[in-house]
């Protein structure tokens, strides 16, 4: 499953996830990192099964841990299902059916953002 | 032979026996029936297209205000339109940008606003006339209060369209959306099989004064559009249409990031089956309409061709370039399309639409000319100097730091045996070696990812691309890979020391 790892401006210093990964032998498929002096998120991947122990892990050291059920978010009167999002998706999410439907497979999203920007109907945004 | 005219279509269409079809299932049809049995067959196939045609607008005309105003300049939500027409009639084009919103909104939105019934703030201003006194107005409009509401579309339903791509090593953001690095992805519009014009490709019946499907109301053909290249297969038409009578199913603002704002039509156009040569031309299919993939990485208006494809490529969402599988992205909306070609059949059916014949063909020939500039922009090969210093890479540190010596020249270029270039070599890089004590051949100090430029490239996008990328010089190469010389930030420089 694909989670979402926030880490306040107090602990930025610390090294919560190389923490959390050696103390729970877990290991994350980190997608996207956006870290700076200030503040830290990052989008992994994990097992279903291992994720309630990474997620103490992680909170034990002051990060906050959330699922991601739908990081992206479709706006189905804005689109007009042209396929732009396609191409520049680089996890697959998006693809046509028979009849010329967008399909979105929202579990493969990362929140990368590059369909956002690509969308010419603004029909995309980014979900929680 | 098989010979109808619109007289006798037209009066099936009101006894509602009219035979139509799309044009997609007209492929199949004349496959199973062949050109004679499908032209006796078939009376109407319909065509559909719906994509971002940035070359629309709306001419609208207020009515007059108490006391009377001579519009000289007028804005809608801070769009501004053209008012240099009479009082109170104005044109708000799709592609002009909102002067406090910028590109997220446009002439485009407030199109789509009006349709949707939303109330748009006007404001206006003028010199005042005695016939004419005042001079500011302030008021708020919705379409309905408008007497005039015709969208006027100088260049829609282009024939086909050429796809894009990108070989640099950023993203560009264009008309033709996101393009990714490194021939990332690709992108395309139009609609292939269902392309109007593809389906008429001699322009038999699509002419002056054909009705049509526009953005869900009938319109018409008003003639050829802006920059018709027939001979190119990029025919184009220009339009008209009663804003409202349209429905925002079929009409949609958009934005291209980067670029601008554009409006999405829908577009529909019937095609009157009268001979088996219209009955052959549109069984059409997707793999008969190519087109290029152009390298957007070139900002100049002649971008270079990667290869040709047709829309069946295209739209199997995957094309191979340079040995790569790169995925496509489609900008118009083939569903839509498809939605579009249905709607005018079933009008057809219904004995709500009927054909019309061209008043006047359109040119069959031609091609659209490129602007004539009176002020010449230099191109590299104007500037560049052809004396080079070469080297091979098997060569030394030492010898190449004797030519940097003996010719007092900064670059050099390293080539193969036959000729082509391989890399390039600075002083700063043989200082380096020197430096670190490592005095291999010069194959292992130069750099090998060489920014390069083509001889009839303008001088400023060679200039940007310097710029963009720290490098003080590139080397001018042919299309096999051969230095014909190279240009610096000093030639750069040289050409504006001798303008001023």
């Amino acid at each position: 499953m694909k989670i979402k790892i926030s880490i306040p401006t107090e602990r930025i210093q610390n090294p919560i996830i190389s923490e959390s990964i050696i103390e729970t032998g877990i290991s994350i498929n980190i997608m996207v990192a956006n870290i700076d002096s200030t503040y830290g998120e990052l989008i992994a991947d994990v097992s279903d099964f291992q994720f309630d122990k990474i997620k103490n892990a992680l909170e034990s050291r002051g990060a906050i841990v959330s699922i991601l059920d739908r990081p992206i978010h479709r706006d189905e009167e804005e689109c007009v299902e042209c396929g732009a999002c396609i191409s520049v998706c680089p996890m697959n999410v998006y693809t046509f059916d028979e009849a010329w439907n967008v399909q979105v497979e929202e579990k493969k999203c990362i929140q990368c953002g590059m369909c956002i920007k690509m969308c010419p109907h603004g029909a995309l945004k980014l979900g929680e | 032979m098989v010979k109808k005219s619109i007289h006798e279509i037209n009066r099936k269409i009101e006894d509602g026996s009219v035979n139509v079809v799309t044009a997609e299932e007209m492929v199949t049809i004349v496959k199973d029936l062949g050109v004679e049995g499908a032209a006796k067959e078939v009376d109407v196939v319909t065509t559909g297209t719906f994509g971002a045609m940035c070359s629309s607008g709306l001419m609208l005309n207020l009515g007059h205000s108490e006391p009377p105003i001579k519009i000289q300049k007028v804005w809608f939500n801070n769009v501004e339109a053209y008012s240099g027409v009479a009082a109170v009639d104005a044109y708000l084009g799709a592609a002009q940008i909102s002067d406090t919103r910028g590109i997220q909104y446009g002439g485009a939105h407030v199109i789509e606003d009006l349709l949707r019934g939303k109330e748009i703030n006007v404001h206006a201003t003028s010199y005042g006339t005695d016939c004419y006194p005042r001079k500011v107005l302030e008021t708020t409009i919705t379409l309905e209060d408008l007497n005039e509401a015709v969208l006027l579309n100088p260049r829609n339903a282009y024939q086909k369209y050429a796809a894009a791509t990108n070989s640099s090593k950023r993203i560009l953001n264009t008309y033709m959306g996101e393009l990714l690095p490194n021939f990332g992805n690709v992108t395309y519009s139009g609609a292939g099989v269902l392309s109007p014009l593809s389906n008429d490709p001699n322009y038999e019946t699509i002419g002056m004064g054909t009705r049509i499907f526009i953005g869900g109301a009938q319109g018409y053909v008003i003639g050829n559009g802006t920059q018709h290249s027939p001979s190119s297969g990029f025919g184009t038409l220009m339009l008209k249409g009663n804003l409202k009578e349209m429905s925002p199913d079929y009409l949609r603002a958009a934005s291209f990031t980067g670029y601008g704002t554009t409006l999405y039509m829908g577009i529909g156009i019937p095609i009157p089956i009268l001979n088996e040569r219209l009955a052959a031309a549109t069984a059409v299919r997707d793999e008969d309409i190519t087109t290029n993939i152009l390298d957007y990485a070139v900002g100049s208006r002649d971008k270079p061709i990667i290869r040709q494809v047709n829309y069946a490529e295209l739209k199997s969402g995957m094309v191979q370039i340079e040995g790569k599988n790169v995925p496509t992205s489609s900008l118009s909306s083939f569903k839509y399309a498809r939605k579009i070609a249905n709607e005018l059949k079933q009008w057809i059916k219904q004995g709500e639409f009927f054909i019309s014949m061209p008043v006047e063909r359109l040119p069959g020939e031609g091609l659209a000319k490129p602007m004539k500039q009176t002020q010449a922009v230099p191109l590299v090969k104007d500037v560049m100097s052809d004396f080079i210093v070469t080297i091979k890479k098997d060569q030394t540190i030492q010898e190449a730091a004797k030519k940097i010596w003996e010719n007092s020249f900064n670059h050099l270029a390293v080539v193969s045996e036959t000729g082509e270039l391989v890399g390039i070599l600075t002083a700063w890089d043989i200082s380096k070696a020197v430096a670190e004590n490592s005095f291999d051949s010069v194959e292992s100090v130069m750099t090998k990812k060489v920014l390069t430029c083509s001889p009839n490239e303008p001088v400023d996008i060679a200039a940007r691309r310097l710029d963009r990328y720290g490098v003080s010089a590139m080397p001018v190469i042919d299309t096999q890979n051969r230095v014909l010389g190279i240009i610096t930030s000093d030639n750069i420089s040289k050409l504006f020391a001798r303008r001023y």
